[in-house]
């Protein structure tokens, strides 16, 4: 039990430090926080593989999901290949493990989850809803067409909570250019981050399991990554350690790549038989357990 | 423990299709395009647009 605990601590150590490593690096600009600015350099040729809103005062780097749409509004409406790509690989690599460890929105909901929220029931009517939001999020910007036949970001502009935080909160309050600007469009963003600030004390990853189009893409990919979950039937004993441990709730012995998980690999560690590992086809393991002292499959 | 080698192998064909289209959209110039739209102030993510 002692050394499960501790296996426990070393990983979520490990994954939290990984989560804020990501958190600064995309968000490091440090003098577009202290002048209300936003970075214009070479590095936002890139984009980052998570969420992470280039109009933060602090990115470095470009949003997907931002770039994606706003070269599917800009007239010609194309299918960003380089942002389409950059994510495939991204997906096919690692599945959501971007969501569990990398993504500093997922951190930020996750700092804010009480201890009851990992247990939260969570009506799974609701995890259909992100895929509707992935499909209107890749559609939309190239149909709902404004003057001149242009589109806009939608997602950013009516959901992103993420926007409103990096962006709205810490931009546009804060420059004088633009606060007078901010009206009803503002307002509708500022209760939507709200109320997710308040889900997140009580639900785990309530925006992650509801409406992030990144998530849901990536979740696509969890049953075919490179890396993923392997579990071994003839080790599993059967004894739940793994569902209990999980604050998404996947029966991790019934479908370990479950499009939900985001790979924050606890159920690997509390596995008192080694049954589930984390690793690469043929290669070293990433993030394996060995099993307990004394614990074997089909002993309690 | 092992996955299937067509499961391994459907893996890495889709690896390489994404880096095929990261390499056909750097063609079409959309870094360049990405970083038009990233170094301005996105109105509709403040709440503005």
């Amino acid at each position: 039990m002692v050394e499960i605990r501790s296996r426990l601590r070393r990983l979520v150590v490990t994954r939290r430090a990984s989560q804020l490593a990501a958190a600064l690096l995309a968000n490091g600009y440090l003098p577009g926080f202290l002048k209300g600015t936003i970075y214009q350099g070479p590095v936002k040729h890139f984009c980052v593989p998570f969420l992470n809103c280039y109009s933060c005062p602090g990115a470095l780097a470009a949003c997907p999901v931002g770039s994606f749409q706003a070269i599917l509004a800009a007239p010609g409406h194309a299918v960003s290949l380089y942002v389409t790509g950059l994510l495939t690989v991204t997906g096919a690599v690692w599945g959501r493990a971007v969501c569990g460890w990398l993504c500093p929105f997922g951190l930020v909901q996750e700092l804010l989850a009480r201890r009851r929220a990992a247990g939260a029931r969570f009506p799974r009517a609701l995890l259909s809803l992100k895929y509707g939001v992935l499909v209107l999020t890749v559609t939309l910007p190239a149909i709902w067409l404004g003057a001149g036949g242009v589109g806009a970001p939608y997602f950013c502009k009516y959901l992103c909570p993420a926007g409103t935080l990096e962006a709205g909160l810490l931009l546009g309050l804060r420059d004088p250019a633009l606060r007078p600007l901010l009206g009803t469009l503002f307002a509708w963003k500022v209760a939507l981050l709200a109320a997710f600030l308040v889900l997140m004390t009580v639900i785990f990853r309530p925006f992650c399991r509801t409406l992030c189009p990144l998530g849901a893409f990536y979740g696509l990919f969890n049953g075919l990554s490179l890396w993923r979950l392997h579990l071994d039937a003839r080790r599993c004993n059967r004894c739940g350690a793994c569902r209990r441990i999980c604050p998404l709730q996947i029966r991790v012995d019934e479908e370990p790549n479950h499009r939900e998980c985001t790979r924050c690999l606890e159920c690997t560690r509390v596995c008192p038989t080694g049954a589930l590992r984390f690793g690469l086809t043929g290669g070293r393991e990433a993030g394996g357990a060995r099993p307990v002292h004394g614990m074997r499959a089909g002993k309690d | 423990m092992r996955l299937p080698g067509g499961e391994r192998m459907s893996a890495l064909l889709l690896v390489l299709a994404g880096l095929a289209l990261v390499g056909a959209g750097l063609a079409r110039g959309e870094a360049g395009a990405v970083l038009v739209k990233a170094v301005r102030i996105c109105l509709e993510c403040i709440g503005i647009g």
